[in-house]
């Protein structure tokens, strides 16, 4: 028999600890945020911070600090670049996959709750483990690839029309906020590559530069590896870049299609 | 000390930092069959390198004629002739095949109708020594730091470079003044880690987060300079801090200047486009401590725009939407985001910015670190730095917009072949002094159970309020000395710090507090270095001293910082000399643009 119990630690107390707003604040807003800590043998839990939008930044990413610097530094988050270029504070936000430093808290319009990428194992907190999401992306070469020796004293020329094909594909930041949204990606996030590693394969497939893409379609030619995207379209949805993922499973899918004609 | 144990690992080479520079070191290292491993705190496509917008530049002549040597007249012109032309001649020399190299690696640069490498305009880049507006700066888009970190990655994952990612390193390990390795946390599973190399190399980046406002992430905080500043090593010309002319206005993020290159500029509140007054001849595109102060002189005599008019307006909406779209979608993107703006419709308002180091861990052109010993100039056996977190010098007292991926990338690949030639593949390593690393863990220890008053952020923000005010745009003795007092003071009430997680995993109040620490050892140096140097020259701008004094200090500012926050200061000549006889010396000359 399948067993489709959850393991004990992985149900959410909701009966965290509860840090009220300042007295004389106008401007409350409500944030629950999902914390772990891994010393601890307690189940994860969701703590209340209740706090003063007028004496705070505009984007999730500066209520998490004001509450790191000011209520609670025990609270653990990525964060680098602070505007949307570098993809560590890739986290749930009321429901869905984004950056905190780009999701203006005035775009949530209840109580804004916060958890780690969702499926994804947590080291702490708000920081998933993204070894295997990482794996993934290595293991289809995201590398180029040629046969032909480079030019020795010049660049390999690309028409602007071929480099407009590589150049949104090639705006990925690796957040991975795509590939944690995908149910398929949920079960099966084992063989199953996810939208992010899958949209890295087809940015070096359509690079006129590459000379690999008969390899890289082989390696792709798999039930789970490849197949295993329904068009669910939860990539595109979740995609903070507005990149189009799910665009790229499918022209993925027809060249295998018109490469057995 | 006995609740922590090491593991060891030994290597050829370790790199600290997974940024452009890092990188790059990293997998030549590999290539060249050392034994190499790379240690980062952030995940290497997280690194700051990757949110570099504009462009990386190289004399390649695809948009017009050029000629490295013009980009090394610009260079040297833009250091206000502080920079080492030996290092400048061999980076601008190095650039075209290092950016060609760079797309056959497959980097996805913007085109030209023709299909080669796209290059804009960028400020102080200029043609026939400062003759024409030079076409030098490839780019991908208004996204290039990225393009080139996720390609460096990428090689990196090619030739299967040994990575130790969220890593992060507490301190070197010194013997007898020769860097022997060093110690890092791994912040996963709190084990900590003592690799044993004979190279190490450091890519760690600035310290942008030493100020209240700036351009840079919030992981910029130096770590490379604080553990050379432990080390006993010097930091050199840390007065120089670049304030980039375009950080959004209350947010700080960064506004690339090709936004300028493409045809864009600035204006005050009368609706002046004010730098034409200020650099008759490239106007928008002088050098950036030009601009800077520009801005900053309109701001203090009432021409700023906004309620407070304490500001300044980028316009943008006269390219058209095509340009917008092709060349700076990324900048669209970030205006519309935090400053609540349509780049086609209205203005950006924006405000210089602390933006980058020029100061670091002085070196020499193949990237192995200096010091002064009883004033004998000297390697530091064991240790080199690359990129922001080194002081070549390429970028003197005053960094060239899209000079700083060249540097990445030039001398990570130089550090590479340096090492190479000097340390060969499987050499025994000498055993650790008996007490390697135990100064790491006793720092860690006492930081990870403070039970002082300060919580962590209250002295970071006193720091950087500090930072912000006295080490500005504009300096006088006056404001310094007020700042190096309330700076020390500052100092001081980080001994009552208080660090609230105990644990070892994750731990980032503790990870804070010990990149507070590496910061405010650099906080210090570039104080009192700025008030030490009594001339204006690039970035320094002296109000008690206007005016660039070769004859005092047209020399390299070296200095050390104590652990109880006392500086000593020595010099190092600036070379003038060129490295080869392919181009003559450029002579110091009064910098106008």
């Amino acid at each position: 028999m399948a067993e489709f119990s959850l393991p004990a630690n992985s149900k959410v107390r909701k009966d965290g600890r509860v840090f009220k707003a300042p007295a004389g604040a106008k401007n409350v807003r409500v944030f629950r945020i999902y914390r772990f800590d891994p010393d601890s043998a307690e189940n994860p839990r969701l703590d209340t911070y209740e706090i003063d939008m007028d004496a705070c930044g505009p984007m999730v990413l500066d209520a998490l600090i004001k509450i790191k610097n000011e209520v609670d530094s025990t609270l653990s988050f990525r964060r680098s670049c602070r505007e949307g270029i570098c993809g560590s504070c890739a986290m749930n936000i009321d429901g869905k996959n984004g950056l905190a430093c780009i999701s203006a808290c005035a775009d949530v319009k209840r109580d804004i709750a916060i958890y780690p990428l969702p499926h994804m194992p947590v080291i702490k907190d708000l920081v998933p483990d993204l070894t295997n999401f990482y794996a993934q992306y290595a293991s289809i070469k995201p590398w180029l690839q040629t046969r032909t020796p480079a030019p020795p004293d010049g660049e390999r020329l690309q028409s602007k029309e071929d480099q407009e094909k590589v150049d949104r594909p090639s705006a990925c930041i690796l957040c991975a906020c795509c590939s944690t949204s995908c149910p398929s990606y949920w079960w099966n996030s084992d063989r199953y590559l996810g939208p992010a590693a899958l949209l890295a394969a087809y940015r070096w497939i359509v690079d006129s530069r590459d000379e690999a893409a008969g390899e890289r379609l082989d390696q792709l030619e798999d039930p789970f590896r490849l197949y295993r995207c329904h068009t669910i379209m939860n990539c595109t949805e979740a995609c903070p870049k507005d990149l189009n993922p799910a665009k790229a499973i499918g022209e993925i899918k027809q060249m295998m299609a018109h490469r057995r004609h | 000390m006995s609740e922590y144990k090491f593991i060891d690992h030994t290597y050829d080479v370790v790199v600290v930092g997974a940024g452009g520079a890092g990188l790059r070191a990293t997998f030549g290292l590999a290539e060249a069959g050392l034994s190499t491993a790379c240690l980062t705190k952030v995940f290497p496509t997280r690194s700051h390198t990757v949110a570099a917008q504009g462009g990386i530049s190289a004399a390649l002549g695809n948009m017009g004629a050029d000629d490295w040597r013009w980009h090394m007249y610009d260079t040297v012109k833009g250091s206000d002739w502080l920079g080492d032309q030996d290092a400048i001649e061999f980076m601008c020399k190095e650039a075209p095949a290092a950016v060609i190299e760079l797309e056959h690696y497959g980097v996805p640069f913007s085109r030209t109708e023709d299909g080669r490498i796209y290059q804009r305009p960028f400020g102080g880049m200029t043609t026939h020594f400062g003759k024409g507006i030079a076409q030098r700066t490839c780019a991908a888009a208004d996204r290039t730091g990225h393009a080139m970190l996720h390609t460096l990655y990428q090689q990196s994952l090619k030739h299967e470079a040994a990575f130790f990612i969220e890593y992060f390193a507490l301190d070197l390990i010194m013997e007898n003044g020769e860097c022997r390795g060093v110690i890092a946390l791994d912040m996963s599973d709190g084990t900590l880690h003592r690799f044993r190399a004979h190279m190490v190399i450091m890519a760690t980046g600035g310290y942008g987060r030493a100020w209240f406002s700036c351009t840079s992430a919030h992981t910029c905080t130096g770590d490379g300079g604080g553990m050379a500043l432990r080390a006993g090593l010097p930091l050199q010309d840390m007065e120089f801090v670049q304030f980039h002319p375009t950080g959004i206005y209350g947010a700080g993020c960064l506004i690339t200047e090709g936004s300028r290159g493409e045809g864009g500029y600035l204006t005050n509140a009368a609706g002046e486009r004010f730098m034409e007054r200020y650099a008759p001849n490239a106007k928008d595109l002088a050098s950036r401590d030009v601009v800077s102060r520009a801005m900053t002189v309109e701001i203090r005599e009432g021409r700023g725009v906004g309620a407070l008019k304490d500001h300044i307006y980028l316009h943008l909406e006269h390219l058209g939407p095509a340009v917008i779209k092709e060349r700076l979608p990324g900048i669209a993107e970030t205006a519309r985001i935090f400053a609540g703006v349509d780049v086609n419709k209205e203005p950006i308002p924006v405000l210089p910015t602390v933006h980058y180091n020029m100061g670091g861990i002085p070196c020499n052109v193949h990237g192995e670190a200096i010091t002064r010993v009883n004033g004998n100039e000297t390697v530091v056996r064991g240790l080199m730095a690359v990129g922001e977190a080194a002081c070549v010098s390429v970028h003197g007292a005053n960094r060239l917009g899209s000079n700083s991926l060249l540097d990445l990338v030039v001398f990570g690949r130089e550090a590479a072949r340096h090492c190479a030639r000097v340390v060969k593949p499987e050499t025994a390593h000498r055993a650790f002094q008996a007490d390697a690393g135990d100064s790491a863990l006793a720092r860690l220890d006492k930081f990870r159970h403070a039970k002082g008053s300060r919580p962590t952020a209250d002295v970071r923000l006193n720091m950087q309020r500090v930072m912000q005010s006295d080490a500005a745009v504009f300096r006088t003795g006056e404001s310094l000395n007020d700042g190096k007092r309330r700076l020390a003071e500052v100092f001081a009430s980080f001994a009552e710090v208080r660090v609230t997680d105990r644990s070892l995993v994750w731990n980032t109040d503790l990870i804070e507090t010990l990149e507070l620490d590496n910061l405010l050892g650099q906080a210090v140096a570039t104080m009192h270095s700025a008030e030490n140097r009594r001339e204006s020259r690039g970035a320094q701008a002296r109000e008690d001293f206007p005016d660039r004094d070769d004859q005092n200090w047209m020399k390299h500012t070296l200095c050390w910082v104590s652990p109880a926050g006392e500086t000593r200061f020595d010099y190092r000549p600036v070379h003038l000399n060129t490295l080869t006889d392919d181009v003559q010396s450029i002579p110091p000359k009064a910098r106008t643009y």
